[in-house]
C-alpha cells in the first residue's frame, strides 16, 4: 500500500534533483513525518502579519 | 624534568593558569608539558577514541618556538604551553576540514587555522590534535560511523555524547586540559554533560566561526571545553573578539571575565526553569538541578514561554538549512553519507519553505518573550540532558513508562536556549557513578554573570569535572 507521503517525496526529489533509493525511503518519510509534525506545531501559532523573520539583519 | 607543576600528585592536569605561569617561569618547559599531553593521548586514545589527528610535530615545533620566546626574555601569553584541542571541524593548517564526514577527506588540506586556534596560539597554548565528532555535526551521541564511536572515560560502554564527542572524552578523560568544539543545538553542553566537564556556549556571534566548517548558520556557536570554570574563562577570554571574516561575529569589544569569576553573586536573581524544563527527566537530571538550586538558595520557577514551540522551530530551521549546506553532497555521494545523517537531511530538502519562514518568524517572537524575562532574572537554572550517559548503540529509554527515542531526546532541553542564541555555561554535577550536566544561562552577552556562578559554585563544591578512573 502506497503511504501517504511517498508521491511528495517523489516529486520535490525530481525537482530537486536528488537520488532516493527505494530501499531509504522509509527512513526519509518517517524523517520527514516528524519534521512536519515540528513545522505543524510552528504553524498553528498565530503571529501578527508585521512579525520580522530572526533572519532581518541591520545593513 | 618533573611534571609536578603541571600535574597532580592525581594524575590531572593542574589549572591552565598553573601550567602557564610554570611555563613562563621555566620551572617546567612548553616541549616536556607537550610531550605529557602527547603520551596521554598515545596512551588512552585508543580506548577512547576521541582523536582523528594528532598533530604531534606541529605541538613540538610550536612548544620550542615557545620556550625559545621565553629564554630570549620574551613575554608569553595567559595559556603558555596549555595543550588543547579541536572538534574536527575547525581548520588546522595541513589537514582536510573532515567535520567527522568521509566526504570531506577529499577536500584539499587547509592552509590556515581557524580563527579560534589562530587565537588560543596567540595567547601561548599549544595544538595538539583534532577530535572525533557526529557526523557533520548533526548528532547528539558522539558515535560516528566512519571513525568509530568517541567513548566516555567515565564508562567506555556509555556514550560522550555530541556532537562534540571527541572534545568531551578528551577533556573528560584528562588527555588534555582544554578543547573546542561547536554547539548548534547542544553539542557543546551535552558532551559536557556527559563527559562531567565544563562547557561553554557563549552567546551566538560572541566567538568567531571562521574558517570552521558550518551546519546551520542560524544557530551555530563555537566554544571551550575545560575542567575548570577559570580554565573555561581563560580560553574563552583568548578567543573573544571582532572578526570580519564571520560574518555573524558581533562588533562588540572584548569583554574579559576572567578577573571577574570572584565576585560575590548574592544580588543575582536566579530563577529555574519550570513547566517543560521540569518535565522528561530521569532522577539523575532532577538530583542534579535540585543541588544546583539549593546551593544557590533558589526558591522560584520561571516560565519560558512557548518552549516546546521552539525547540520544534530549532528542528525544523537545522534540518532545512543542514540539507541546504548538503544539498549538492545529496546529489552527487549519497552514499558516503552516514545513512541516519543522510535520511534526515534528505527529509530536511523537503520541508515547504513557507514553514521555514514560519519557524524564523516564531524565533523572532519567541525571543523578544524571553529576554523580557530578564528583566526579572538574571540567571535560569535548567538540566543540560534529560539523562546520564546513554549506553553506546542505544535506541531507546523508558521515561515514565513511555519508551522514547534516544536520539531525539537528548537534545530537548538544549535546543530552546541556542535557538535564540542565548550564552550558557554547562556545569557538571558529579553524581556516582557517572556525572551529568547543569545549564547555568544568562542574557546576551552576559557571559560574565553565567560563569561567575558557575565559579561560585565550583567553589561550593556542589559542582566539579570528576576525574575518570583509570585515566
Amino acid at each position: 500500500m502506497a503511504e501517504p507521503l511517498d508521491d511528495y517525496i517523489d516529486a520535490v526529489a525530481g525537482a530537486l534533483g536528488l537520488p532516493i533509493e527505494d530501499a531509504w525511503k522509509p527512513s526519509v518519510r518517517a524523517n520527514l513525518a516528524v519534521t512536519l509534525k515540528m513545522a505543524k506545531m510552528v504553524d498553528e501559532f498565530s503571529l501578527p502579519d508585521e512579525t520580522e523573520p530572526a533572519s532581518i539583519y541591520a545593513a | 624534568m618533573q611534571l609536578d607543576p603541571v600535574i597532580t600528585p592525581e594524575g590531572d592536569w593542574r589549572p591552565a593558569s598553573d601550567i602557564a605561569q610554570a611555563v613562563a617561569a621555566k620551572k617546567i618547559s612548553a616541549l616536556a608539558v607537550t610531550e605529557a599531553a602527547l603520551a596521554r593521548i598515545a596512551q588512552h586514545n585508543p580506548l577512547l577514541n576521541a582523536f582523528t589527528d594528532v598533530t604531534a610535530e606541529r605541538a613540538r615545533a610550536t612548544a620550542k618556538a615557545l620556550d625559545a620566546a621565553i629564554a630570549a626574555g620574551q613575554s608569553v601569553g595567559p595559556l603558555a604551553g596549555v595543550p588543547f584541542a579541536v572538534k574536527n571541524l575547525f581548520d588546522v593548517t595541513g589537514l582536510p576540514t573532515r567535520a567527522g564526514s568521509r566526504i570531506n577527506r577529499d577536500r584539499s588540506t587547509s592552509t590556515r587555522d581557524a580563527t579560534l586556534v589562530e587565537r588560543m596560539e596567540a595567547a601561548g597554548a599549544i595544538l595538539v590534535g583534532a577530535l572525533n565528532m557526529g557526523e557533520y555535526a548533526y548528532d547528539f551521541t558522539g558515535e560516528n560511523i566512519h571513525d568509530g564511536p568517541s567513548r566516555n572515560p567515565h564508562d567506555v560502554t556509555r556514550m560522550t555524547g555530541g556532537s562534540s564527542g571527541g572534545s568531551g572524552g578528551a577533556v573528560g578523560g584528562s588527555l588534555v586540559p582544554l578543547a573546542l568544539g561547536s554547539d548548534t543545538n547542544g553539542s557543546i553542553r551535552v558532551p559536557s554533560s556527559f563527559c562531567g566537564i565544563f562547557g561553554l556556549k557563549p552567546t551566538y556571534g560572541r566567538l568567531s566561526r571562521a574558517r570552521s566548517f558550518p551546519f546551520v548558520a542560524s544557530f551555530d556557536h563555537l566554544g571551550p571545553f575545560a575542567r575548570s570554570v577559570e580554565d573555561l574563562a581563560l580560553s574563552y577570554d583568548a578567543m573573544q573578539g571582532p572578526d570580519a571574516e564571520d560574518a555573524a561575529c558581533s562588533t562588540r569589544a572584548i569583554e574579559p571575565v576572567t578577573a571577574l569569576l570572584g565576585q560575590d553573586i548574592g544580588s543575582l536573581r536566579i530563577a529555574a526553569a519550570g513547566g517543560y524544563f521540569r518535565k522528561n527527566l530521569f532522577p539523575e537530571a532532577q538530583e542534579a538541578v535540585a543541588r544546583v538550586t539549593k546551593a544557590l538558595g533558589v526558591t522560584r520557577d520561571i516560565e519560558l514561554p512557548e518552549v516546546a514551540r521552539a525547540r520544534s522551530a530549532a528542528y525544523v530551521i537545522s534540518t532545512v538549512e543542514g540539507a541546504s549546506l548538503h544539498l549538492d553532497r545529496l546529489r552527487t555521494r549519497p552514499n558516503d553519507f552516514d545513512p541516519a545523517v543522510r535520511d534526515r537531511l534528505l527529509a530536511g530538502a523537503m520541508v515547504p519553505a513557507p514553514l521555514v519562514d514560519r519557524a524564523q518568524k516564531f524565533r523572532r517572537w519567541y525571543r523578544a518573550k524571553v529576554l523580557e524575562l530578564f528583566k526579572d532574572v538574571d540567571v535560569i537554572i535548567a538540566p543540560a540532558t534529560p539523562c546520564i550517559a546513554p549506553k553506546l548503540g542505544q535506541a531507546t529509554f523508558v521515561l515514565d513508562g513511555v519508551e522514547l527515542p534516544v536520539r531525539a531526546n537528548i537534545g530537548i532541553h538544549t535546543q530552546p536556549i541556542s535557538f535564540i542564541g542565548l550564552p550558557v555555561v554547562a556545569v557538571p554535577v558529579p553524581l556516582d557513578p557517572m556525572p551529568i550536566g547543569v545549564q547555568i544561562i544568562a542574557a546576551p552577552w552576559r557571559e560574565d554573570i553565567a560563569l561567575r556562578v558557575a565559579y561560585a559554585l565550583e567553589r561550593a563544591g556542589v559542582v566539579a569535572a570528576p576525574r575518570a578512573k583509570g585515566f
